[in-house]
């Protein structure tokens, strides 16, 4: 079988920082595959690469076939790759419903149309509506993004990613700055929608990646240095001293 | 309820607009006609700027290039309507207001495209420097061209016709004017609720989000940005006609900064706020103009009170009022 993602030879650096070391990745439909690393080890640049915001020096990636790499951000998203931010992205202005109907509006082919409110629009609000509530906030739809919580804030991030209705979801650190019930929460979300969307999930919070992946890849200092199952990764001599080491035993 | 008042203003707003010319005539002060005609081309130009620079985010400080090409547009057609030689040779002059304008809104539209197109690629000070770079481009290239009158400009004998009407007769033209702006005013308000609109307002508060949620937020600035200048362009066309005179004044950077000065003073990102400051800005100059010759000191005292004051300019300080009287 071939996997969904296809990351062949990656590689990026900054000046004499190698940031992305020949990384190869797969992943398969349908799984949660958990990236874990420690801090500075390369994870959210790897992310950028595979959106499209930052060019790779070398290597390629497959979305499902395609080959992305002469492709724009946007045009990855209309492919079916989708992103949240661990530094949130919002539209501060507008309402959690605006944020996501905007997602749904994006599907829908180009916005060239300037005569009819778009906020009337009763097919694409009601379909930003159940994203909403797939994501927990249905009873905050209409409240500012200004004015919700941080970890309101995140689950905001996923509505809009899965209202992209992406055949990957790329989850840079769903979890962080999230209170313990928060993530409760967040893992239920994420658990919803397992199966049927394929996410690559960028995160510290142990117990979530546990909970979550089907599979881990470990990335140190720009490099893969194993990837396996929780188990196999618990057990990994490698992992264990270059990571997990002292924090986990 | 605000959106009462909001009705009451509007209603206001027509009736006085559509009786001012009688008013004015009535009390013996044409010349205020005149006055309101400025005030309403200011209005169209400023609320075109602001669908760029409230709406987009895209701060151009070079929009008197579309304002003073449009002028041009219609003072080097009517040279040639006058003249009878064709226009680069090619294709004939003319006087008539239903040719000019749609010809200065095309001409200015195509060049908002290339502005755009290039300035685009930047952002922050930069875009507002490259914007004021091409504008002053502009500005020299008409003080230069001997052809259509270098540094003294074109004057245009008589207004372009319109059939039916006798634009010639300043409430005939008002009202011309009243219309056009009636119609934008219209326009803007559409475009900033529609799909475009709720794109072109969520690229101004990240470009990031955009992308990851499937846009190309070039290609809707670059949008916005021509229809911004189609419209400036055509408040340049109605000026020209206005004054019967076109000269590269227009066209000079401080006329971008008057522009700019009206969308602050009435408020950035407001459906009024553009004609509002449009109409304070000229008013502001008729007045302060006739009692001081240093004028401008006093506009920047009343920019500063109404600025830090309202913190949203006019359109904020009549909403509050609004609030106040329900």
């Amino acid at each position: 079988m071939t996997a969904l993602l296809q990351v062949r030879g990656l590689a990026k650096r900054f000046g004499g920082l190698v940031v992305t070391d020949d990384v190869d990745l797969d992943v398969h439909a349908g799984e949660i595959h958990a990236l874990i690393g420690p801090n500075g080890a390369g994870k959210t640049t790897l992310i950028n690469q595979l959106s499209g915001e930052l060019a790779p020096d070398r290597g390629s990636v497959r979305l499902a076939g395609t080959v992305l790499d002469a492709l724009s951000v946007g045009k990855r998203v209309r492919r079916g790759l989708a992103r949240t931010f661990q530094i949130t992205q919002l539209l501060a202005d507008d309402t959690v419903l605006d944020n996501v109907a905007l997602a749904v509006q994006a599907r829908q082919g180009h916005s060239f149309r300037f005569l009819a409110d778009a906020r009337r629009d009763v097919g694409v609000r009601e379909a930003a509506a159940g994203y909403v509530t797939q994501a927990g906030l249905g009873d905050r739809r209409d409240v500012p993004v200004a004015d919700l919580s941080h970890g309101e804030q995140k689950q905001l991030e996923v509505a809009i990613a899965l209202a992209t209705e992406p055949k990957l979801l790329l989850l840079d650190e769903p979890m962080a700055g999230l209170g313990h019930s928060e993530s409760r929460q967040m893992i239920d979300v994420l658990r919803t929608v397992k199966g049927r969307v394929a996410m690559l999930l960028v995160e510290h919070d142990m117990d979530a990646v546990f909970a979550l992946a089907d599979r881990i890849s470990v990335l140190v200092y720009g490099r893969i240095i194993a990837t396996g199952t929780a188990e196999q990764i618990r057990d990994n001599a490698e992992v264990r001293t270059a990571y997990l080491g002292e924090g986990d035993s | 309820m605000p959106s009462a008042f909001k009705l009451f203003a509007l209603a206001i707003g027509a009736v006085v607009l559509i009786a001012l010319p009688f008013i004015a005539d009535g009390i013996g002060m044409p010349a205020a006609t005149t006055l309101a005609t400025s005030m309403l081309i200011y209005g169209i130009a400023a609320a075109s700027l602001n669908l760029a620079l409230g709406y987009g985010g895209l701060v151009s400080f070079g929009h008197a290039a579309f304002l003073g090409l449009g002028g041009y547009v219609v003072g080097i057609l009517y040279h040639h309507f006058v003249s009878g030689d064709p226009v680069f040779g090619w294709f004939a002059g003319t006087n008539q207001l239903i040719v000019s304008v749609p010809a200065a809104m095309l001409v200015c539209g195509l060049l908002a495209a290339a502005i755009g197109a290039l300035s685009l690629r930047t952002s922050g000070v930069q875009f507002i420097m490259i914007t004021l770079a091409f504008a002053q481009m502009l500005f020299f290239l008409f003080v230069s061209l001997k052809a259509y009158g270098g540094d003294d400009g074109l004057i245009i004998r008589r207004r372009n016709a319109l059939p039916g009407l006798d634009t010639r007769d300043d409430t005939t033209f008002y009202f011309v004017c009243l219309a056009i702006a009636a119609v934008c005013w219209l326009l803007l308000q559409r475009f900033a609720r529609s799909r475009f609109g709720v794109v072109l307002s969520g690229v101004r508060q990240s470009e990031r989000r955009m992308a990851a949620l499937g846009f190309t937020p070039y290609i809707y600035k670059l949008v916005a940005f021509i229809v911004s200048g189609m419209g400036t362009g055509l408040a340049g066309a109605l000026l020209a006609n206005h004054l019967r005179f076109v000269s590269p004044d227009t066209l000079h950077w401080t006329k971008s900064g008057e522009l700019m000065v009206m969308v602050v003073l009435g408020g950035v990102g407001t459906l009024s706020g553009p004609w509002l400051g449009a109409a304070a800005l000229v008013a502001l100059e008729a007045i302060l103009a006739a009692w001081s010759e240093n004028w401008q000191i006093f506009l920047g005292l009343v920019l500063l009170v109404v600025v830090l004051l309202t913190r949203g300019g006019l359109d904020r300080l009549l909403r509050l009022l609004g609030r106040r009287s329900s």
